[in-house]
């Protein structure tokens, strides 16, 4: 294997591993909305005055890429309204409001699994989503043919500033864990699973040293990974734990590997376990303008404010708030989102902490070519987007770009270079629809 | 919470490094040799120093004021190309001929071309060649002021010995002879990670091995030879200018290697004495060539696409 890619190192701020993590009173109302992976949004089941239970199926999956939805608490269904997503877009949400009961639903009880079919059913079932961020639907990775598969590699490089919420994963959930590796081995035939976590997380290693050692049926490794950004990029983490590169516009099954969350396992096997689908999740909720920063457990739908709430409330008006990381998270402008299936952290950054230095000329140090984890050319793409090259985008294989902002944190006159690039990809795909229209 | 956040782009935290930061740490590495020219040339060094930097830093704000341009001279590069150009000038230039250089290197140089970041060749050092060729004064290098050495290594028919070159006490330019003082200022670049060592271990090392050649391989004359004019300023200070230098380090090696192959040429074939800022001159106009065929593979290129 090769050496490690490049990348930045970063401030860590991870104080809320050492909190314990406390559950959510339950919300008065929580807006769920029907687009919380990748892929088609689920169509609702429910209409206002239908009364749901925790776990009751409110959206079907629509098509192959999307996923089922469940009700977070008990209660009624208000209203199904137009909701403005985190990102920009728009879609719908169906809001409840929770009697206060939390009754599970009726129907609850664990899926029966006795071969590949069922567990691919069982985690389809579950509304279960790459947790991680991407919010890919789970179950369409593990639905490949079962050779195919030489490695689950178990994504614990947590590499984003300030969020913890994976290796609050790896520090508690660890059985449910095991009950998801237990059946990949069962019914995928999963041989080898390699944990990827970054050296200086060295609670979470320890923990998963541990449960791996338990498993004796199959090789569960756990990597210790240099704890550079962005350590947990599917490509790099892929790179890193087997030697294996993705390239062009390949997945990582084309290289025999299946990468998933550790979070994501987890949910897995407290599915199997309990039959409760995704109606829950583990957010981070850190940034100087939070008093009480800590991991709370949250029902899917809540909203930042009450999370913020129920942290102790904003210490002062913060300059961003920001779903995710600071590298690669959204801000948006106010409290009234909803915490998502794919929502890891939520941060409150004081103007100190987002304080970001003026952009100034380009001064050619180089510092994004010798930062890119890929290799590319972060400063020539963003002046050939400017000139609108197409030609030289795609020679200068901008669709490689991952968007990890390493190149915009180290740049001393703060170009805004990975938000060119994004711009950038989006000219050159939205070109090639145009091209292929037109053929 | 009352007002709306701001959104923005992701990321949302930067790392804090800074163009004027850099830039200061240039200045700093310049200081040993700064302090040092002036022991060995005397007082007047620093008057040099001074009409050189102050003149840079006015004529950028200058022109930046005439053009309605943002105003730059705070990002300190002005001030580097100033000091940059008085360390490679004699102590008795003409006090008007460094305003004259300091113009051509801020105004013809960089800021006609667009400003930092935009101009083709190191200002200080294209500065320096078009004073050579356009004022004779400086081409003849000044002497210590307490040495008993007569001549500046290159054109003398006696070499200074190897502790005097170390030191710094032989003719030349005011920033040029100190070797030690260099090293120190070079070392904390590369310490602080500003400039990387491919570009002065290439050029200084070609320079090196060349002179071995030459010389018959005799290793008192090359190391002599290595630590005269302007090799140690020119490769750790000029030759790193980010701007006119290739950025991976393939390209600065290649760099670098032709840079004292070049110096080598004019040294020991040409009819100048010294080569130092020719070669770094057209190295510089070489850059973006360089810089394309050293382009990295991109990690995730080939494959269907």
């Amino acid at each position: 294997m090769g050496s490690y890619l490049r990348g930045i190192h970063t401030p860590h701020r991870k104080g809320t591993k050492k909190n314990p993590t406390i559950r959510m009173e339950i919300p008065q109302t929580v807006a769920i909305p029907m687009s919380m992976h990748i892929g088609k949004p689920a169509v609702p089941i429910v209409k206002a005055g239908d009364l749901v239970k925790v776990g009751t199926k409110i959206a079907e999956a629509d098509g192959y890429i999307s996923s089922d939805i469940y009700s977070s608490v008990s209660g009624k269904v208000i209203k199904l309204t137009d909701y403005l997503l985190y990102n920009g877009s728009t879609t719908t949400a169906v809001v409840i409001e929770s009697d206060g009961e939390m009754t599970p639903d009726n129907t609850i009880a664990p899926p029966v699994v006795n071969s590949q079919k069922d567990l691919i059913d069982a985690v389809k079932a579950s509304g279960i989503v790459g947790l991680g961020g991407a919010g890919f639907p789970t179950y369409v990775k593990l639905n490949v043919e079962p050779e195919k598969i030489d490695y689950i590699i178990i994504n614990g490089a947590e590499c984003e500033p300030y969020v913890t919420s994976d290796t609050v994963s790896m520090l508690t959930r660890t059985e449910d864990m095991i009950i998801a590796l237990n059946a990949f081995n069962r019914y995928l035939g999963v041989k080898n699973v390699i944990i990827g976590i970054e050296k200086n997380n060295k609670t979470a290693a320890k923990s998963m040293k541990k449960m791996a050692s338990s498993i004796i049926d199959f090789s569960v490794k756990v990597q210790i990974l240099p704890d550079i950004y962005p350590q947990g990029g599917e490509k790099v983490l892929v790179y890193h734990t087997t030697g294996r590169k993705i390239t062009g516009r390949k997945l990582p099954i084309d290289v025999g590997c299946v990468v998933l969350n550790c979070t994501t396992v987890a949910a897995i096997g407290a599915y199997l376990r309990t039959g409760m689908p995704l109606v829950e999740k583990c957010v981070t909720v850190e940034g100087g303008a939070v008093k009480n920063p800590q991991n709370v457990i949250t029902p899917i739908g809540t909203s930042i404010k009450d999370l913020f709430d129920c942290c102790g409330g904003l210490t002062e008006q913060p300059a961003k708030i920001v779903y995710g990381g600071p590298m690669m998270g959204i801000s948006v402008p106010n409290t009234d989102f909803s915490i998502i299936k794919n929502t890891n952290a939520i941060l409150a950054l004081t103007n100190k902490e987002a304080k970001l230095p003026k952009t100034t000329a380009c001064i050619r140090c180089g510092a994004c070519l010798n930062t890119c984890p890929f290799s590319l050319a972060p400063v020539s793409i963003a002046e050939a987007y400017e000139k609108k090259n197409l030609s030289l985008l795609t020679e200068l294989s901008v669709l490689s770009c991952m968007e990890c902002g390493c190149c915009s944190f180290v740049c001393p006159a703060n170009r805004p270079l990975v938000q060119l690039n994004k711009l950038a990809k989006q000219f050159v795909n939205e070109e090639a629809k145009k091209e292929a229209q037109n053929q | 919470m009352s007002s709306l956040t701001k959104v923005m782009v992701s990321p949302h935290i930067h790392s804090g490094k800074s163009t004027s930061g850099i830039m200061l740490d240039v200045i700093i590495s310049l200081l040993p040799a700064t302090i040092a020219g002036t022991f060995i040339f005397g007082l007047r060094s620093l008057l040099i120093v001074l009409v050189c930097v102050l003149s840079s830093v006015l004529f950028e704000a200058l022109f930046n004021y005439i053009i309605k341009k943002d105003q730059t001279i705070s990002d300190l590069s002005a001030a580097v190309t100033g000091l940059l150009l008085a360390l490679n000038l004699s102590v008795n230039v003409p006090l008007w001929q460094c305003v004259i250089g300091s113009l051509f290197a801020i105004v013809i140089v960089k800021c006609i071309f667009g400003g930092i970041g935009k101009n083709l060749v190191n200002p200080a050092m294209t500065a320096r060649v078009f004073m050579v060729i356009a004022f004779s004064s400086i081409a003849v290098p000044a002497f210590p002021i307490d040495s008993v050495a007569t001549a500046t290594p290159l054109s003398a028919e006696i070499m200074p010995s190897l502790l005097d070159l170390f030191i710094g006490n032989r003719g030349g330019a005011i920033g040029e002879t100190c070797t030690v003082a260099l090293l120190i200022g070079g070392i904390y670049l590369i310490v602080r990670k500003v400039i990387s060592f491919h570009i002065p271990v290439a050029f200084i090392g070609m320079v090196f091995i060349f002179s071995f050649f030459y010389k018959g391989f005799n290793m008192v004359d090359a190391l002599s030879l290595t630590m005269s004019g302007g090799l140690f300023i020119g490769a750790f200070f000029m030759a790193t200018d980010y701007t006119t230098s290739p950025s991976t380090p393939l390209g600065k090696v290649i760099f670098g290697l032709g840079a004292g192959l070049i110096t080598c040429l004019i040294r020991y074939y040409g009819i100048y004495p010294e080569g130092v800022s020719f070669a770094i001159l057209f190295m510089n106009i070489l850059t973006p060539y360089i810089s394309s065929w050293t382009r990295r593979k991109v990690f995730t290129a080939g494959g269907n696409k």
